[in-house]
């Protein structure tokens, strides 16, 4: 939580702290983000070694990979996508509960990368909206955590309580999204 | 050496002539005689194992396209290649090689969705690489690299998203030069197409 | 209270379904093992009739990473067509850099001097250690023994820290050129190669005892997804899937590439070609390149890490370029035109991790390739699915995909 959103005299509040609702939705959203690896290339191995004990993901709260959309935070769209797959990769972001969060990570997910070609879609931007690109081929483990990073100070940003409050709280659809380089509008 | 293996080659199947090849033994032999020949390759020569099965499309010429295998013997640890010239040009088709060696299923499978050559007899010729309804055959040299627009393989997304297959922008890129021809045009530019998102491509 | 006591049956526990013939009952039911799971190692999807648990039918779905690569290799010219070889076996960069380059080489009819050769091998080897080592972590992972991911990830990174010194970066290396590598080996790498061997096989064993007589792994693994000689033979499998099965072909024995016949190492070969087997392989294999790193090493030769008189095929050294005028054109024609290899037709494959990764190309002469086929292994290894899986059950699927270690960037390229 930032230091903005607390006011904190133990000797007058004792064991309450008041604070603005949104500060503890999006803390408790960010350190604890479950990214869905939609592992496709060679970004993948990345992410595994991200994962992996040396630059160990989990001291973000990261470390459950849950490769099920329904419980999923955050897709982290990693490795080459191309036009067979880009459906599957829509679907599978639809079926992920809001609030949800995704990373491009690398070249060719932000852009298309050095492939192209007739197959490969230029940017996984174009069916979703993509909140922190990276960059790379494949980016560094501690590329990728630096997006993380970003990611979780973007979800500190949020105005939650608006979005959990609103009737008709809508996801992110077509109209939303340009067709270079959307992030959400939330 | 070569010679003398290919003499004994040609003694037995008088229809195959010798291919120029930078290293294995390379023959040319007709379609038809196709899966005799490696019936014979595989049970009696010791080529058992199909390494690989492409085609090449000479663009110009005729024949325009030659199917090549690649076989490799397990006890005598040599390559052989095999090229055999479809006699159409339009609708290519060359015999399969699927009762002979199980590997060539997957291989002509992928042949067929690159090149757009037919193997009669493959009990299950469909595309393999790319998707079911895709109507071009990408690896043919009048297709271009950026590719052609489509629609998205699934009418959902499609509607949801607004996308379709777009041919990928080349920028300006790759930046090769070709192969002959005056210095002045043999500056690298972009061989194939050069639109981007800005500049569109010209309709023509 | 009077008890009872009824004796029941429950059959053969140990039964697997081939053995059983049981009616099917109702309908089969249709799977579809996503091209987004994590079995899959990548992107395969299944799509799979079941009866019940068992698999009655498999259809193998590709292409869901196809990417174009033979396409763009007649736009590219050989040189800027490396970073795409990194990518196809894209956990053995090093191997697909090295293999790719002596098949252009061989169509250039060209030979490279031995410390090239050597450093050529330190890069297959080292590289296959690597994707094996992620081959055997990965396949325990999916057995459910997640510590060996952790020890094979962490002996993976010590790697990745060679390959970062060596090529400036840590995997997709790019490392080889026609004629030659990018640069020489930095000073006391091959100290630090060694200490690496040294700290490997420890780890090695360290899975070993965790894996290879491990209880619940051999239940997993022993018997399920046996492939016959006829079969691995018909279906073109090569590599460790196909040793394993008890044919020997490796090519690094029986077609000698770099040098590899002054080596002195064994090829493991199996002998069921079961799940169980090809994870011996994989294992057996590490210690073998270990064996081959360190009498490499200890052989290492001096001199040119590239072939000089290739004029036309290597670009020189840039201190010549900046000041001489001939090397300065010949830079200038090899970056934009290419290297100028002579028209003809090649085929070479060499020994990967994953199987014999072979090139076929047809030049026309000049600096860009006519048609670039790459054999990858994976696609050949994964063609014997819709044979192999029907009849396992369900839960079989995930070791098989496991020990047959495919990997779907060659696979789809």
């Amino acid at each position: 939580m930032q230091n903005t959103n607390v006011a904190y005299d133990s000797k007058v509040e004792g064991e309450i702290i008041v604070t603005q609702a949104d500060a503890v939705i999006n803390w408790i959203r960010k350190h604890s983000v479950w990214p869905m690896p939609m592992g496709l290339a060679c970004c993948a191995i990345e992410l595994m070694a991200a994962g992996a004990s040396r630059f160990d993901i989990s001291r973000f709260g990261m470390e459950v990979m849950r490769f099920s959309p329904r419980q999923a935070d955050c897709m982290i769209v990693s490795g080459t996508v191309t036009y067979k797959m880009a459906e599957v990769i829509r679907r599978i972001y639809e079926q992920m509960a809001e609030p949800k969060w995704v990373v491009a990570m690398g070249a060719c997910a932000s852009t298309g990368g050095m492939y192209r070609s007739y197959a490969t879609l230029q940017g996984v931007d174009r069916i979703i909206p993509v909140d922190v690109y990276v960059s790379g081929c494949p980016p560094r483990p501690e590329a990728l955590l630096d997006a993380m990073i970003k990611l979780q100070d973007k979800i500190g940003r949020e105005r939650s309580v608006k979005n959990l409050t609103a009737r008709n709280a809508k996801p992110a659809k077509a109209d939303n999204l340009a067709l270079a380089g959307a992030g959400k509008e939330s | 050496m070569a010679e003398s293996e290919f003499a004994q080659l040609k003694e037995r199947f008088d229809y195959l002539s010798e291919r120029q090849s930078a290293d294995h033994l390379a023959v040319n032999c007709p379609a038809n005689k196709l899966v005799e020949f490696c019936g014979a390759l595989r049970d009696d020569l010791g080529y058992d194992l199909l390494v690989d099965v492409t085609a090449v499309d000479w663009d110009a010429q005729s024949p325009r396209f030659t199917g090549i295998y690649h076989l490799l013997s397990t006890t005598k640890h040599e390559y052989l290649r095999i090229a055999a010239d479809c006699a159409d040009d339009i609708n290519p088709s060359l015999p399969s090689l699927c009762e002979v060696f199980a590997a060539a299923n997957w291989h002509e499978r992928e042949t067929y969705d690159l090149m757009g050559i037919h193997y009669d007899g493959h009990p299950d010729l469909r595309r393999i690489l790319m998707w079911d309804e895709y109507p071009y055959h990408p690896l043919r040299k009048d297709f271009p690299l950026a590719g052609i627009e489509v629609p998205l393989p699934a009418d959902d997304v499609a509607e949801a998203t607004g996308a379709t297959v777009l041919p990928a922008p080349m920028m300006g890129g790759p930046f090769v030069s070709s192969a002959d021809g005056p210095m002045s045009q043999t500056e690298p530019s972009a061989r194939d197409e050069s639109w981007t998102e800005q500049k569109e491509k010209p309709t023509d | 209270m009077a008890t009872t006591t009824k004796e029941i049956s429950i059959g053969d526990l140990g039964a697997r379904s081939s053995e059983h013939e049981t009616e099917l009952q109702g309908e089969t039911m249709a799977l579809n093992v996503g091209p987004s799971h994590p079995t899959t190692h990548g992107v395969l999807r299944l799509k799979m009739e079941l009866d019940g648990d068992v698999v009655k039918s498999c259809d193998p779905v590709l292409g869901y990473l196809h990417r174009g690569d033979e396409k763009i290799a007649e736009n590219m010219t050989y040189n800027q067509f490396v970073p795409y070889t990194d990518r196809l076996d894209y956990l053995a960069p090093l191997a697909n850099n090295v293999a790719y380059a002596m098949a252009v080489e061989k169509l250039a009819n060209l030979e490279v001097p031995e410390r090239c050769e050597a450093i050529r091998v330190l890069c297959c080897e080292l590289a296959r250690v690597s994707s094996h080592l992620l081959g055997v972590g990965v396949y325990g992972m999916d057995a459910g023994a997640w510590t060996v991911f952790m020890y094979t990830f962490t002996e993976r990174e010590k790697l990745y820290t060679l390959f970062e010194e060596l090529t400036g970066a840590r995997f997709t290396t790019s490392y080889t050129r026609i004629g030659g590598v990018a640069r020489d080996i930095p000073e006391g790498w091959l100290g630090r190669v060694l200490e690496f061997c040294k700290g490997v096989l420890p780890v090695l064993d360290q899975v070993d005892k965790l894996l290879t007589r491990n209880r619940i792994f051999m239940d997993r693994t022993v018997g399920i997804g046996a492939i016959s000689k006829e079969d691995a033979i018909a279906y073109g499998l090569t590599g460790p899937n196909l040793r394993a099965c008890g044919i020997d072909l490796d090519l690094r024995k029986d077609k000698p590439y770099l040098g590899y016949e002054k080596f002195d190492f064994e090829v493991p070969v199996g002998t069921t070609g079961d799940c169980y087997d090809r994870y011996l392989m994989r294992a057996e294999e590490i210690r073998q390149s270990v064996s081959i790193i360190r009498q490499c090493i200890d052989q290492f030769p001096e001199g040119s890490y590239y072939a000089e008189d290739a004029k036309k095929i290597f670009a020189p050294q840039k201190a010549k370029v900046l000041t001489s005028m001939e090397e300065l054109i010949q830079n200038f024609m090899i970056v934009t035109e290419g290297p100028q290899i002579p028209a003809g037709e090649v085929y070479f494959e060499a020994e990967n991790p994953k199987g014999a990764l072979g090139f076929f190309i047809v030049s026309k002469g000049g600096g860009v390739p006519y048609r670039l086929k790459i054999r990858g292994p994976s696609f050949c290894n994964l063609s014997i699915l819709d044979k192999l899986i029907p009849g396992h059950y369900l839960t079989d699927i995930t070791v098989i995909l496991g020990s047959l270690d495919f990997v779907m960037g060659e696979c789809d390229r």
